[in-house]
């Protein structure tokens, strides 16, 4: 649509703050004292305080890879961000030892009362620790391991060490090192062999305090034959200055084993959100990512999956929404690393006003394997005359065996599509609003159902100031 | 061929090459105009300045970088005069052709206009030299005016600072060529160098095509060559420009090109990769014009260790364009290829139709292939899509061949020749499409694995 005016969103929706107390603050920057601090405050073994000092040197040393991504990366002042807050509460276990403003912060949010009771395990991360961690006893009876990371270390370590840290090294990129240095929070689960998690393990993340990093740390093992489904959605408030979130989440599939991670993405449009989400999956295992990102100011996060063993499966499912003073830089990996792997990429990406979507993608085949199939696709919708949306895909294949196949498309809403529903006496920010949930409606049936009635609630808020 | 041709005091320095006879000597300074020794100072100040390519450049991922020590080859060096007889009589292409002119080490040997309609109708068919010297206004307005922008700057510079060989093509508004122009680039001798440059300017609505054949006189001799195209086509042009790059098995080679095309012009510009242990091919197409078009065609089959290395970039800079690129490698052995190529539409480009289809073949298991389609849109009016595949011959389709009696030897050529034939037929001219496919064929033919 050439004549419709830049979208205006509202995001006042999501506007509000109530005043924190934090008993716990590294301050602003980062050295190794601030290394040192939360490693004591956590309480952590000397293992995790050498990893961290370790990762905070690879941070140090590794420079901005501003040479292919968005120059947007410089208006990061890591001097200006704290790195570590904490209530200094335990993590709560029952609903009655939450905090009533973090309740409240719940109720703002609507996320409705039934829907906590129903879900399995609900992990709620306000600032840096676990403040509200429910597992459903019939889960906990299972078998399955599910705290926080903290949690898990110390009290897991025969499980926790031995994957920590193999799926995505701290040298990966810059910001798995800064999360290594500083990480708090995130889940640690453990799903025991043959083990089929019936409901799916949740945890809402929310960023509460101004120039407040987040660096959640997420391990999901999934033991042979065993299958679990974990879900992360963020909202946050609006802030003043930028604020960065930097989560490294490492997930294991093991023999036969299926984890499936959806993520749901709103952070506000001042935050950096630099993730590094990578799986292992070995024989015959699968993994699934699927990914939906709205919020952000600038959004870098590539799902990958290293298929480690015979006939393992990865696929990336992934929605974006980009709008006014948005990049959402997202995409996949697929490492093939065993014969008859394969794997499925699907993005879809939506550049609303001026706002900027980027598929960056990597599919790896070396030689010798045998019987490797990738298919990769990628469709982007451009609202407006001025959105910007780019595709960077890179796919390598070595020998005969195997194949890959990429296509990506870009186009617009078609005005005849719009002309038709106006007809039918439909309101033109209706119209687009249909057009634009259409065309992602088959990756958003993929998502939980309470998810997919949440995502499409989101896309007709972003269409309604689409059109003039 | 054998080393004859090489005279001994070139032997000699053949054999001192290390000592940086073409990294030392600076720019070409001859007797050329003063502007022209201006540029080449400045484009060789450039190329002293400019950093070798580093792996972890963007524009250089997936890359060797390695072998690209230039103070192991030697500047361009004089030709005897029965070398360059030789050369002459081996510089076969089309039967029927406007003209034809060959160089050999960057000289020209012989210059042959079969039609007198040349002439008659003002076309400029000229040594590049001739035309610094005749046209220096006409050549100055269009001479490298298009930056090396894919990551190559570093040896286009070293280009600019060394050209002296190549053609300089005017056809004025109006004027239509039916046959083909042809150029031979010869390069000869051990570690010898080549700057091949050509320059098409076409007036509005005029038609032309020109075939570049870029030789070793030794098959088995290293080499260095750094190329330079550029088109330039005003409102209706059409131009076709073909590039056959045949260097020796162990040159290291460079291609820069850029197009630029006018209102309602049409440029189709093929690449035939055969030779070269390592090629870097860069192709911009700038739409310019309101309706203008540009084909970007290549095929290859590569063999042994080769390396192609291709990068393309399609710049809608103005509504209503359109783009088609087909890129087709297949590769045997332990061959590498990358393909990078991006899709731009510049802000308000609306109504543009931009498609890029990138297909590899794998022949053998060694063989790797490296595909980076991209798209850069910044307007929402427009149509554009890419595909890119990597697979291997069909096993059912193979079966199918062979239980009908053929070879599998035979089938497997067979496949390769469909397979690339497909960009050949793009180019809607029979004559130098069978040309081309002959090429191919001898080709085929040099692969071990299908030799009788």
């Amino acid at each position: 649509m050439t004549d419709t005016d830049t979208l205006d969103i509202d995001r006042s929706v999501g506007d509000f703050s109530y005043p924190e107390q934090h008993e716990f603050d590294a301050g602003y920057g980062l050295t190794a004292d601030t290394v040192n601090y939360i490693s004591n405050v956590k309480g952590e073994p000397e293992w995790i305080r050498e990893f961290r000092l370790r990762a905070l040197d690879v941070f140090e040393k590794k420079p901005m890879p501003t040479h292919w991504a968005s120059k947007d990366l410089e208006a990061i002042n890591f001097d200006k961000i704290r790195y570590y807050l904490a209530h200094g509460q335990k993590a709560t276990r029952s609903w009655d030892e939450v905090p009533e403003d973090v309740k409240r912060t719940f109720e703002r949010l609507g996320i409705p009362e039934q829907e906590r009771k129903f879900l399995a395990g609900v992990e709620a991360q306000f600032d840096s620790e676990a403040v509200y961690s429910n597992i459903k006893k019939a889960v906990g009876d299972q078998g399955v391991i599910f705290v926080g990371s903290t949690e898990g270390l110390i009290k897991h370590p025969e499980i926790f060490r031995k994957w920590f840290g193999k799926v995505i090294p701290t040298g990966d990129n810059k910001f798995s090192a800064l999360n290594s240095a500083v990480f708090s929070g995130g889940s640690f689960i453990y799903v025991p062999p043959g083990v089929k998690v019936k409901h799916p393990l949740q945890a809402y993340f929310r960023i509460n305090a101004e120039n407040f990093g987040q660096f959640e740390r997420t391990l999901i093992i999934a033991d042979e034959g065993s299958e679990v489904m974990y879900m992360e959605g963020c909202t946050a408030p609006k802030f003043e200055t930028a604020t960065l979130h930097s989560a490294v989440v490492e997930l294991v599939a093991l023999k036969g084993a299926k984890i499936q991670y959806v993520t749901v993405q709103n952070w506000s449009a001042n935050v950096f959100n630099l993730v590094t989400k990578r799986a292992i999956a070995h024989e015959e295992a699968e993994v699934k990512w699927i990914d939906c990102n709205i919020g952000s100011r600038l959004t870098m996060k590539y799902p990958g999956v290293v298929l480690k063993g015979r006939k393992a499966r990865g696929e990336v499912i992934s929605i974006a929404l980009a709008s006014d003073g948005q990049h959402q830089d997202t995409g996949a990996k697929m490492i093939h690393a065993a014969d008859e792997t394969t794997s499925n990429i699907v993005s879809k990406s939506i550049s609303v006003g001026q706002g900027r979507a980027t598929y960056r993608g990597l599919v790896h085949m070396p030689k010798h394997l045998k019987g490797c199939k990738n298919n990769t696709e990628c469709d982007a919708l451009m609202i407006n005359a001025d959105s910007r949306t780019d595709t960077y895909p890179a796919i390598s294949v070595r020998g005969t065996g195997n194949a890959a196949q990429h296509e990506a498309s870009v186009s617009q809403i078609s005005a005849e599509q719009i002309f038709y529903m106006q007809q039918r006496g439909l309101s033109e920010a209706q119209a687009m609003s249909l057009s634009v949930n259409g065309f992602v409606n088959d990756l958003v049936r993929q998502f939980p159902m309470e998810y997919s009635v949440e995502l499409k609630r989101l896309i007709d808020m972003e269409m309604e100031g689409s059109v003039g | 061929m054998t080393s004859s041709i090489l005279e001994p005091e070139f032997m000699e320095q053949t054999l001192a090459g290390a000592a940086g006879k073409l990294l030392g000597a600076g720019p070409l300074l001859n007797d050329s105009p003063a502007w022209l020794q201006a540029l080449r100072s400045s484009a060789w100040q450039r190329f002293e300045a400019l950093p070798m390519p580093q792996r972890t450049d963007e524009t250089w991922r997936f890359s060797n970088v390695r072998g690209l020590d230039l103070s192991a080859y030697c500047a361009p060096q004089p030709l005897a005069a029965e070398a360059g007889d030789d050369l002459v009589a081996r510089s076969r292409g089309l039967d029927q052709v406007s003209g034809r002119m060959v160089f050999g080490n960057d000289q020209l040997l012989s210059q042959e206009a079969f039609s007198g309609q040349l002439r008659e109708k003002g076309v400029l068919w000229l040594p590049l030299e001739e035309a610094f010297e005749q046209h220096p206004d006409l050549v100055r307005k269009h001479f490298m005016r298009e930056d090396a922008i894919l990551g190559s700057q570093k040896f286009a510079a070293l280009h600019q600072s060394q050209v002296r060989a190549g053609t300089f093509l005017y056809v004025p508004r109006g004027v239509e060529l039916s046959l083909p122009l042809e150029t031979f680039h010869w390069m000869t001798g051990q570690a010898g160098a080549c700057f091949p440059h050509t320059l098409i300017v076409a007036e509005e609505r005029s038609k032309v095509t020109l075939v570049d054949y870029l030789q070793s006189a030794d098959p088995a001799s290293e080499g260095f060559a750094s190329g330079v195209s550029d088109l330039w086509l005003e409102a209706g042009a059409q131009v076709t420009y073909v590039c056959v790059q045949d260097w020796s098995a162990k040159a290291r080679s460079f291609q820069v090109n850029s197009t630029v095309v006018g209102r309602d012009a049409r440029a189709v510009a093929l690449s035939l990769q055969l030779g070269s242990a390592a090629v870097r091919s860069e192709s911009v197409s700038h739409l310019r014009g309101e309706g203008g078009r540009s084909e970007m065609l290549s095929l290859a089959l590569t063999l042994g260790r080769q390396e192609l290395d291709q990068r393309t970039f399609q710049i809608h800079e103005v509504p209503h364009t359109s783009s088609d690129l087909l890129y087709k490698v297949a590769l045997d052995d332990v061959s590498r290829s990358v393909f990078s190529g991006v899709i731009r539409v510049n802000p308000g480009a609306h109504q543009t139709d931009a498609y890029q289809k990138v297909r590899n073949l794998l022949l053998s298991d060694e063989a790797e292939a490296n595909s980076a389609p991209g798209l850069e849109i910044e307007a929402d009016d427009v149509r554009c899509t890419h595909g890119a595949t990597t697979g291997q011959i069909d096993e059912e389709e193979l079966f199918y061949l062979l239980s009908r009696g053929i070879p599998k030897k035979e089938a497997q050529k067979l496949f390769v020749d469909g397979f690339l034939q497909e960009v050949i037929a793009r180019l809607g001219h029979d004559a130098l499409g069978e040309s081309l496919r002959e090429k191919v064929h001898a080709k085929c033919g040099a692969n071990h694995h299908w030799a009788e």
